[in-house]
This record gives structure tokens, sequence and C-alpha cells, in this order.
């Protein structure tokens, strides 16, 4: 402090002792989670509160909420496999695919009389290692076949939804295997066990992203990959461990549907690729790889069931639903644009 | 068209500041119509921003430039070509999928009502071709599939097209073989009959003598000499305006290297076909060697196939006499090999990540247990070495973007150090560091070297290779043509080396 201040009870010297730590917490706060993603809580909280005011009896209820966070499961999980493909570089257009191929190949007559005989992990196994398996051939396409990740997902796309109807026949697959159904359709502590499986897959990415050397390596790939290359970062297998995850996190996703819906279908995850990359991207991540935030990825995906929720409520059509939607994309895009500005100088 | 001999372009005092650095400090360039301009200068000495500056990409912070003796603004490329003024870049500025008369017309289209009218561009594009000599090339081929000469041509018939009247012709010759440059030759001389004027930039003398008629030789951004005659001036002469430096760098006193000290590096009969051949040297504990030569020479490639990130077609590298497995960044970086490469902001850093984050990203496992990573132990080491190396301003969590030149390039080094490497591949180490960090990065690589560590410098600066250097190898045309201590040999007999390729 400056020689001048001679008498420490006046308030402009104890205002001038406050003001540095003050703003030094408060540049903190900007860099961590919190503060980059204080917009996206405000857009959530005034979306809530449109519910409150417009369905007050119905929507803030436990229940309803709890319907949310159910819905927000599955396309939530897909929407953390996602975060970690375009954080490195890339972008996954197949989700959605291996979701459908993931859940029909879970519940074919072998594999639930396998459950039924033993024990329904054969099912949930078979769906994550359908779903890893595919990432695998999107990841070996994308780092050593040199395919842009935007063709050779696009290409999965098309070859497991149509491999899914094949295997289905085209026709709806009902589960009988009640264990099954019983476990991923019930509740623990009060709470639907796929709002658990959410809130750990969430969890584990965050830590992976943030706190792994995994994680780091993907911001280094997806921000720099000549520079992570020669840093001596193995980019090519690192690429492919991303797809990889993606894909796990569909076969994830796949079994909550299938226990959400009590079937296995070719028609399942319809677009999730487009609402888990739109989830990701006002969520905070960078398209063109490089930063990526779970924080943000979990809170766009409740901010779109959200949406869903109080249009429903408000019997409002699927149509209006979708307008608000592609507005919420371009205002939270152009906001981040600015907000990037602003710090870049 | 001007009359030839009349001054065309006369640019005064021009000077331009970009932060941190005076890339050009008073230059003064007059062009006659019809003449053929030569730019000479080291790397550095500020030709390219002149250029920019000349062809409306960069705005000159002062000074006056006028055409036909009227001042103009150049406030943006379009207003420079509509001036008459067109470039020719080493890179050229075609869209290669397009056709020859598609990429003449670009932007510039023959149409009416909106239409365009292909077979008006066609026709207009033979006419300008035959005008160059080079009536041969066909019209409809897509430019993608023309050898870099005949590119040339077509870039130069895109200038003449919009009735340029001066082109600037940025080291053509470096992408041609001799016959080709011939050929660019007998183009060139057409245009000048024309009363175009041409501003021709390159390294090789013998090129300027050919071609040349007046030449203006810049230095450290400013003008030392201009109007000398191309043909006459002695090549000593020009050397000495070249070199002969306002600024006078400290270079640190050398180590005395024990003849004991082992052999660390070993490169043995290293080829990349069109790049570089039988390229041999080695490199002992605590011993720097610079490689010398020109844009082009191959320095860089070498550097990168030493590391790996280019695989050699014939030839290997040892380290501590264990042969390296080929093309493998990871076999180099597990031999503890490591590089700074050249394009500091592409090839290195991550410039949205913190300090820390860039300076741990090569030794992540020694951070983490089970794939955890100790960021506190993390921010420790990082904030030991950037205190060592000094880099300001303090703080390890602020992105890397923030930081000058010469900063960024100690966050590189300190990437390595903490690696504690065995051989250091430098590429232009000073590359963008203004002047007064310079001598702390020189300090700093001959600390690393009394450490023991094996250094191989690459810059265009032979004032830089020799001062920094113990022993030299001369590159010309990827082959070396002169190894030597570095003491035994001086900037001029160096350039003179890498220019004409003539015998000390």
């Amino acid at each position: 402090m400056s020689e001048d201040i001679t008498t420490p009870e006046t308030t402009p010297s104890t205002q001038a002792t406050v003001t540095p730590p003050a703003t030094r917490n408060s540049a903190r706060l900007m860099r961590s989670g919190v503060g980059r993603n204080l917009g996206l809580v405000v857009a959530l909280v005034v979306l809530c509160i449109v519910g409150v005011i417009t369905a007050g009896d119905t929507f803030a209820t436990g229940a309803n909420v709890l319907t949310i966070l159910r819905l927000a499961a599955v396309i939530g999980v897909v929407s953390v496999g996602m975060t970690f493909v375009i954080t490195g570089g890339g972008i996954d257009l197949s989700v959605g695919a291996m979701v459908a191929l993931a859940s029909v190949w879970a519940t074919t007559l072998a594999t639930q009389q396998l459950a039924a005989d033993f024990h329904w992990i054969f099912m949930v196994t078979t769906a994550l290692v359908v779903g890893a398996a595919c990432g695998l051939v999107n990841g070996l396409l994308v780092a050593y076949g040199k395919i842009v990740p935007f063709i050779a997902t696009l290409a999965m796309l098309a070859a497991a939804r149509g491999l899914a109807e094949i295997i289905s026949d085209r026709k709806t697959q009902i589960i009988t295997v009640n264990s099954f159904v019983d476990f991923f359709g019930g509740s623990l502590l009060g709470v639907p066990v796929l709002v658990w499986i959410f809130l750990l897959v969430a969890a584990a990415g965050w830590v992976v992203l943030n706190r792994t050397t995994f994680g780091r390596r993907t911001f280094a790939v997806g921000g720099n990959a000549e520079a992570a290359r020669l840093a001596g970062i193995k980019v090519q297998r690192h690429t492919v461990a991303l797809y990889v995850l993606a894909g796990l996190c569909c076969g994830i996703a796949a079994v909550m549907l299938m226990a959400r819906t009590t079937t296995g279908s070719s028609t399942h995850g319809q677009l999730y690729e487009l609402d888990a990359i739109a989830a990701v991207v006002i969520g905070g991540t960078l398209l063109s790889g490089g930063r990526g935030t779970i924080v943000g990825t979990v809170i766009g995906v409740l901010i779109f069931t959200t949406l869903n929720n109080v249009f429903t409520l408000n019997n409002l059509s699927i149509s209006a639903q979708s307008v608000a939607k592609g507005a919420i994309i371009v205002v939270a895009v152009l906001l981040q644009q600015r907000l990037a500005r602003s710090s870049n100088t | 068209m001007n009359m030839p001999g009349s001054d065309l372009l006369t640019m005064t005092g021009i000077v331009k500041e970009f932060p941190g650095v005076r890339a050009l400090d008073g230059v003064d360039l007059d062009v006659r119509a019809g003449e053929v301009h030569c730019l000479l200068g080291q790397n550095g000495a500020g030709k390219s921003t002149l250029i920019r500056v000349l062809t409306g990409a960069h705005q000159p912070d002062a000074g006056t430039i006028r055409l036909n003796d009227e001042p103009v603004q150049l406030n943006s490329p379009t207003a420079a070509i509509e001036r008459g003024i067109a470039a020719i870049y080493q890179e050229l500025d075609l869209v290669p999928e397009l056709t020859v008369a598609e990429n003449i017309f670009l932007g510039n289209e023959p149409s009416r009502f909106g239409f365009s009218r292909a077979h008006e561009a066609t026709t207009k594009a033979r006419e300008i071709l035959a005008g160059l000599g080079h009536a041969e090339i066909p019209t409809h081929r897509t430019v993608g599939s023309l050898p870099a000469a005949g590119q040339q041509v077509v870039s130069m018939a895109r200038a003449l097209s919009r009735d340029a009247r001066l082109i600037v012709m940025d080291e053509p010759s470096a992408v041609l073989d001799p016959e080709e440059v011939s050929n660019l030759f007998r183009v060139i001389r057409g245009l000048t009959e024309r009363g175009v004027a041409v501003v021709y930039i390159s390294h090789r003398l013998e090129e300027i003598r050919q071609i040349g008629n007046r030449v203006t030789v810049l230095k450290d951004g400013a003008t030392v000499a201009t109007g000398l005659d191309a043909r006459d001036t002695p090549t000593r002469e020009l050397i000495r305006l070249m070199t002969g430096r306002s600024i006078e760098y400290v270079f640190p006193p050398r180590n005395e290297i024990p003849t004991t000290a082992p052999v660390i590096l070993e490169v043995i009969n290293l080829s990349r076909p069109g790049e570089f051949a039988g390229i041999e040297f080695s490199v002992r504990a605590g011993e720097i060697v610079g490689l010398a030569g020109l844009v082009g020479s191959g320095r860089s490639e070498v550097l990168e196939t030493v590391y790996g990130a280019r695989r050699p077609a014939t030839g290997f590298v040892k380290v501590d006499g264990v042969a390296l497995r080929p093309g493998r960044v990871q076999a180099a970086v597990k031999a503890g090999i490591g590089l700074a490469p050249e394009e500091r902001k592409s090839q290195a850093l991550l410039l949205d990540e913190a300090v820390y984050k860039n300076i741990t990203v090569s030794t992540l496992g020694r951070f983490a247990s089970a794939g955890f990573l100790n960021n506190h132990a993390e921010r420790e080491a990082a904030a030991k070495l950037t205190r060592t190396l000094d880099v300001r301003p303090v703080g390890v969590d602020q992105p890397v973007r923030n930081l000058s030149g010469g900063n960024q390039q100690k966050v590189v080094l300190a990437r390595w150090l903490l690696r504690d490497c065995r051989v250091l591949l430098l590429d232009e180490p000073t590359r963008g560091v203004d002047v007064g960090a310079r001598s702390e990065i020189y300090t700093l690589i001959r600390t690393l070297a009394a450490n023991g560590v094996a250094i191989v410098l690459v810059s265009s600066e032979v004032e830089e290779v020799l001062g920094l250097s113990d022993r030299v190898v001369v590159l010309r045309e990827g082959r070396s043509v002169h190894t030597g201590p570095a003491q035994a040999i001086d900037e001029h007999q160096v350039l003179d080396l890498v220019m004409e390729g003539s015998a000390v």
C-alpha cells in the first residue's frame, strides 16, 4: 500500500486492502469451470423460472425433476463421449446408429436367452462390446486410414443402422429378461438407476478429462495435433482411444435406453448425433478441438431436456420445440464467440 | 504503359512496427518502368515486410509511397491490385482444382449479365499466355496438374490480365530447375520490354547478375545501398553491405570440449530424395553443431528427419551408439532427443493452454500415478524452471499466447529441460525473438551445452550459427559443402559458400 494512507481505520484504506483479493478471486472464478459456465447456469435457471410460471403446479414437483433427469440421462451419456471426441479435434456422427446397433445386438433372442439363463450382465456386456467395437472401427479409419472424421463416422452411421435393421429384421425386440428391466428400471435412494448411471459417467468423464494424462493429451491433440506429435504424444493411438470411448458411451446409452423402453430397436437413437453435438457445443466445447468441458455439456443436455419438458407441459408442439432449440443454439454460440473474443484481447 | 526508364514507384522512409520489433526502419526503394530491380538482404532484413507493405497487406506506420509521382495509400491487397501492383509468392495463390483460364481470371471473370463467358476467358487466356511465350500451356487443364514452373507462368498471366505495371517476385527460382529458370528469365525479359517493372528477390547472386538491372540492399530493416549496378557491383561489396551489422549480438564464450567427451549423436549418410543427400555429422556431449544454409537448402528437413518426424530414404541416426528406428518421433524422444521446431506456434505450442501444461506435455507420465495427474507437482516443476529461465511475465497459469516470442521459446526449451534431454535440436531458436531476449537465449543454449547436452542448431542468420556453434556444417541445395570449426570460417566465406557454391 502507498505510504500516504496513515490512518488504517479510514474507509478508503480498507477498501484498498480488500479490493486486490476480491479481483483475484473473481479472476480465478472466471477461469474456473463455474465462471465459464455461468451463462449456461443462468439460461437453465431462466428456463426453470419460465417453467414454474407457465406450468407451476406440474413443473416444480420432485417427480417432474426426476422425469427430466431420466430423459436427460441417455443423451447425457452419449454427449459425454462426444465431448471427448470433439475436444480431441474430431466429431462422431455415428453415435445414434451405434446406440441402435448395440440395443439390437444386446436384445437378440440368443443374448436374451443367455441373460435369462445366467445373468443380465451378458446383455450389458454385449452392448458395451458392440459400441466399443464400432468406435474402434471409427478410430482406426480416422487415425490410420486418414479419412476425415465427418466422413468416416458418416459411413458408420449408415452401416451400423443398416446392420441393426438386418439383425432385427426391422422388428422391435421386446426384452423379456425381467431381472434386467427390474435392475435398470428401478431406483436407488429414491433416484432412478438411469440417473445414477448418468451422474457416474459424467463424474468419471470430468475426472478423466481434467485430472489424468489421458485428458491432458486429449486437449493437446485437439488443440494442436502437430505440436502434440512433435512433443512425443502418440497422436494416432490416442485418437483411436477417443472414438472407442465414444462408442463405449453409446453402449452404455443403449443399455439405458433398453431399460427405459424395454425394447431393442434399429430405430433407437434417431438424431442423437445432432442432439449430442448441440449440447456439447452450447456447453462451451470448441468444435475445432482443444477446449472442452464436461460440466458445460451436462448443463447443455439439461437445458435441452428442460426445454422439451416445459414445452410438453404447456402442450406446445414438437415443431415449436425445434424452433426454440435452433434459436438457443445460435444465441449460445454467438455469446460464446463474443466471450472468446473479449478474453483474447 | 509507362515509358521505360521513368520512375514508376518511389517508397521513402517506410517504417513498420510490430509489437516489440521494428521490422522496417526507414526503407527507401525506387523502381523504374521496364527494369528488373533486385532486392537483396539476409533473412530478417525486412524484405518480406517491405513486400507486404507494397502489396497492401501491411500498412506502414510512416513513410510515403508514390506511384507515377502521385502519393498513394495502399489500404488493402485489392487497392494494390487496382493500382497495378501484383505479387508472385513462393507459395502460389492459385486454386489447384480450377483450370488455367479460370485461375487467370479469378475474381475478374469476363461475364455478361452475370453469366460467365467461358469462351471469351479461354481466348483471352490463350492470348496472354502466348504473350508470355508459353502458348503451349493448355487453358483447360487444372492448375494443380501443372508443374511448378507452369503454375508460376499462370500466376504471372493473372497479374497481366489485371494490367499489372509492377510485379513483385519473391524467390521465384526456388522451386524451379535450371532449365525452367532460363524460361522464367525469358518471360521476365518479355515483361520488361513491355514496360512492366519487376521487383526480383533472390538469394542467388548469379541470377541477380543475369537478370537484374539495379540492386537495393536491405539490412536490419533499413536501406543500406540503392541503385547499385546488378552486373558490375563486386560480390564482396554486396556481401559486405548485407552483413556489416549495426547491432552486435554478444555470444557467450565457448566451453572447452575435452577430446574424451563421448559422441552422443551420430547422423550417418542421411538422404531424402528432393530434399537432401548424404548428410553426415556427429555431435559430442557439450558441443554445439550449427547447420548453415539458405531457405530450401534442406536445413530444417535434416533436423526433422533426425527427430523422426520425416522418414529418411537412406541412412540412420544413432544416439549413444544405438541406431534409432527411422521415421519414429517416439523412438527419438525415448532416446532423449528434443526438438524446438522452426514454427513455434504451429509446431510446438498449445497457445491457449497454460504455461505449465505446455512445459509438462512431454513428461506427463512423471507427474501421474495410475494416470491421475498431480497438478500441484506439475505447477511446482514448471514454476522452478520458469524462474531459472526467467520467463516473463511470471505465472505458470497464464496461456502461452500472452508471452512474447522470446519467452515462448523459453517455454519450449523448458519442456525439454524437464525431460533431461541428451540431444537438443534447435530450429531457428531466435526467430521472432526481439534483440534484447536474444542474448538470453544464447546464454541459455550455451549453458545447456555446458551441462553435457549435444546441440544441433539451425539458423538462417549466419552470424548466429558462427557465433554460437563450436562446429559448422554448411549446406547448399541439400548437400554438405563444408564442415569445420566455427572459428575457422567467417560470415563472408559462409555466404560465399551458400550463395555461389564456390570454394573458400
